[in-house]
């Protein structure tokens, strides 16, 4: 393996090979590397920016503020000030006197502008290195303007995009226990860790309803902040995106003792075990019978949609590269049901008993790696001999320029991939990239493939 | 391709050296690039970090190949914007290559500014037309718009190479394009090396080609080609066939400086008036530009540069009295939508809508290109909003 950085051996295996498996991750970049991660401040931003009636304020230049402009598709059912990235667009002279009159000034106009039900602040690295005290600014706004201003401390240098997902998570903490909860049912549950990308959180939501289980708040798809104030008071926390909602999950088990469980929306088997999880959790036999028959009559309705895909994508290879390992470890076992073999897999931000447990799902030779980069990867798709490439917008030309099919799972996605429907998304997404004609025409290394088209 | 140093906490209080150095070393080891080009942050330079130095360490520590090189230049990015940026990382080519000692030779060096990759391909391709060698910086055609070649290429075909920007020190004469993105580089080869330096603004638009055409000749001292008289007079035609469909038509106009100025000159002589223009992008007399562009022909305009121009004010205007069209990036369809307003995609960034890296909006064929869309969006609308009995095949 010529082209893996040496420091990186570490964090790359392959399945089946002789050495004892320990796959180095959760460690920072390799300086020089060109690594398919992003800033704490990304971190931040994705988790809390679904949330849509809270105004969200980047203290730094405007630059970072361009950043995540409107290209997740976090959707709302009702508010829109999510969608405006406001920023103190500090200059020069801000960074030699200080922004934290700035920011003052911007968040009082706007707050008096847009009413919102918080603010969230989020530090960027320069605020970080002239040590503007944003804590004191959201404080004194916060008793002058009489709602929540939080401080997010997303200062780039502070870490990986995890550290960004830890600093939203202790920012919507400062939220939670602070609404009224005497309604909320026992049988109740917050949905963590999904955001609502293409209308995903409708989808599940629609599922709890149907179960008789109360949302009491999605955090943070469609988020709205009274229903995060009332958190506390749901009976389970279900979390998805574990990456990015462990944190907030463990917080809440200590603080308020609610219990938390781990699923995934992605894929037929893995939504099914999340609805029953849910179901088996509350001991409730109306609530497990109704699951059941949910579970039913979904599956009825998508494996037929599914077989003719089957048809045509069984035996075809596929590889994953995903933020958190969480979603991999579901799009194995989806792709597995579509019959096609994941020979490649990997995360921006997963730990040991992430990787581990993708070694035991993976066949032999499956090639598992940490942190890559466009170098190693177009290296494992070649290697690997490819037909769909799944993964974000990064990874995206890599597919593309070798004449490989993809298909986008990250948060720039316009179709919903969750759910049983989703999952019918998901299957006609990857049929129409492999089978396209387009790959018959470009020169791929793969012997055959030419033939065709003479 | 882009790496980073991958600063921590540690390096922002210790200095990003250690950091830059080893990052260097990785690069050169794994990627093996002829150059890297470092790009600097609020960060590290708000810590302080010495990037000469830095360099000079590199090099000193063999960090850097035989024959390879380290570039920088600082992007803070609390001073000016994107198009400051890329004005600076221009003159660094300058600062770092360009060769005073350079052969002396006949060749023209463009510097053609911030336009896509088919504008630099059309430009390269007027100038090949016309007889003239060019060495032309940045260039991103064939990088960013390189072919499908089943191989996944770190450094595409395109470019312009280490070798050329070196002999640009001994041209005659330098082009620059684009008073904003270019000064910096075409005023720094005339001090550098003693290359004379011409500053026009973008070729977008029949009288800034002609500009553009008639320097180039001059500089080269050529005959300009039938092929591209003839192409000018196509255009001609095609403004004189139109120019009914879009007298009178009121346009609202944002972006980047450089191709706002020569947009509105274009716009003038279709007859449209530029009435509102924007650009968050600082510009010292970016009025006088537009006066200079427009010959003082659109009395009514309101125009602004700088922090407090943004889309937001220019929405407020449209607000007090609408326009019959918008042009401007992608991020202008929200107005477009809000406000019923036919929207032409131009300028960085268009994130919605293929064409722009493959079709140029520079030299004649660009201009024919341009009228060719804000024609469409004027005759679709009209065919969408046409009570029955007035919807004809003929327009």
């Amino acid at each position: 393996m010529a082209d893996i950085l040496r420091e990186r051996e570490r964090q790359v295996y392959r399945k089946g090979q002789e050495t004892a498996f320990q796959l180095d991750c959760e460690k920072q970049s390799v300086a020089g590397s060109v690594s398919q991660r992003a800033c704490v401040f990304c971190g931040s931003r994705v988790v809390l920016y679904p949330i849509a009636d809270a105004l969200h304020i980047v203290h730094g230049p405007i630059g970072c503020a361009s950043y995540t402009w409107d290209i997740r598709g976090a959707l709302s059912s009702g508010p829109e000030l999510h969608r405006l990235s406001f920023s103190t667009d500090m200059q020069e002279m801000d960074i030699v006197r200080g922004g934290e009159k700035k920011l003052y000034a911007a968040l009082c106009e706007l707050i008096d502008e847009h009413q919102p039900k918080a603010a969230f602040v989020y530090a960027t690295c320069i605020v970080g290195v002239i040590g503007d005290d944003v804590g004191a600014v959201c404080k004194r706004v916060s008793m002058e303007k009489g709602i929540p201003v939080l401080p997010v401390h997303s200062e780039g240098f502070k870490g990986t995009k995890k550290d960004g997902y830890r600093a939203a998570c202790d920012a919507l903490l400062q939220l939670v226990g602070t609404g009224p909860i005497d309604d909320v049912s026992p049988l109740s549950i917050n949905i963590l860790g999904d955001f609502n990308l293409a209308g995903e959180t409708w989808i599940i939501r629609d599922y709890y309803a149907r179960m008789g289980v109360q949302v009491v708040s999605c955090i943070t798809g469609d988020g709205r902040i009274d229903e995060i104030r009332r958190a506390h008071g749901a009976a389970l926390n279900v979390v998805q995106c574990s990456g990015s909602m462990t944190h907030l999950a463990k917080s809440l088990k200590d603080k308020y003792g609610i219990p938390f469980i781990r699923v995934s929306y992605f894929g037929l088997e893995d939504m099914s075990n999340s609805l029953y999880d849910v179901a088996r959790h509350f001991g409730n036999k109306e609530v497990m019978q109704r699951t059941q028959s949910i579970v039913r009559e979904e599956l009825d309705r998508t494996m037929p949609l599914l077989a003719e895909y089957r048809r045509a994508l069984t035996g075809k290879r596929a590889a994953i590269y995903v933020g958190g390992a969480f979603k991999a470890f579901s799009l194995v076992s989806a792709l597995r049901l579509l019959g096609m073999k994941t020979v490649m897999v990997g995360s921006q931000t997963g730990n040991k008993e992430d990787y581990e447990q993708l070694r035991e799902l993976c066949d032999e030779g499956t090639i598992i790696a940490d942190d890559s980069n466009p170098l190693e990867l177009s290296t494992f798709l070649e290697e690997k001999e490819v037909d769909v490439f799944i993964g974000g917008v990064k990874e995206r030309p890599i597919a593309y320029k070798l004449g490989i099919g993809f298909c986008d799972h990250n948060h720039e996605r316009k179709e919903a991939l969750a759910g049983f429907e989703g999952m019918v998304n998901f299957a006609r997404e990857v049929y129409g990239s492999v089978m396209s004609p387009v790959w018959q025409l470009t020169p791929r290394k793969r012997s055959g493939a030419l033939e065709v088209v003479r | 391709m882009a790496a980073t140093s991958s600063f921590t906490e540690g390096t922002s209080v210790f200095g990003g050296q250690a950091n830059l150095l080893q990052a260097i070393e990785t690069i050169f080891t794994v990627y093996n690039p002829d150059v890297i080009a470092v790009h600097t942050t609020c960060l590290s330079e708000t810590i302080g970090d010495d990037l000469v130095q830095i360099i000079a360490k590199a090099v000193g520590d063999s960090k850097v190949p035989e024959g390879k090189h380290v570039i920088h230049c600082n992007t803070p990015s609390y001073v000016g914007s994107h198009v400051t940026g890329f004005s600076s990382m221009t003159k660094a080519f300058v600062t770092y290559f360009a060769d005073p000692n350079a052969e002396k030779s006949k060749q023209i060096n463009v510097i053609p500014g911030w336009v896509e990759p088919s504008d630099m391909r059309e430009l390269k391709c007027l100038a090949r037309t016309m007889g003239i060698d060019i060495v032309m910086y940045p260039d991103t055609s064939d990088v960013l718009d390189a072919p499908q070649t089943g191989k996944h290429e770190f450094y595409p075909k395109g470019g312009s190479t280490v070798e050329q920007i070196r002999s640009s020190g001994g041209s005659a004469a330098t082009l620059g394009l684009g008073l904003s993105a270019s000064t910096a580089a075409v005023e720094a080869l005339t001090a550098k090396c003693g290359v004379p330096g011409t500053m026009l603004e973008l070729p977008i638009g029949l009288q800034a080609t002609d500009r553009f055409i008639d320097t180039l000749r001059n500089m080269a001292g050529v005959e300009v080609p039938d092929a591209i008289t003839d192409e000018r007079g196509r255009l001609l035609d095609m403004i004189s066939d139109m120019h009914q469909y879009v007298h009178g038509k009121r346009v609202a106009l944002f972006g980047d400086p450089d191709q706002l100025v020569s947009l509105a000159e274009f716009l003038t002589l279709l007859d449209m008036r530029p009435v509102y223009v924007v650009t968050g992008t600082p510009t010292p007399q970016f009025e006088q530009r537009f006066m200079d562009a427009t010959g003082g022909n659109v009395p009514e305009a309101k125009i602004r540069a700088g922090a407090q121009a943004d889309m937001y004010l220019m929405h407020q205007w449209i607000k007090q009295e609408s326009v019959d069209l918008l042009i401007g990036n992608t991020y202008g369809k929200y107005i477009a939508r809000d406000e019923n307003i036919p929207f032409v995609r131009h300028g960085f960034p268009i994130l919605d809508r293929v064409g722009h890296s493959y079709f140029p909006t520079v030299g004649y064929a660009g201009a024919m290109r341009l009228l060719e869309k804000i024609l469409g969006v004027f005759m679709d609308r009209q065919d969408q909003d046409a009570p029955e009995e007035s919807f004809e095949l003929t327009m």
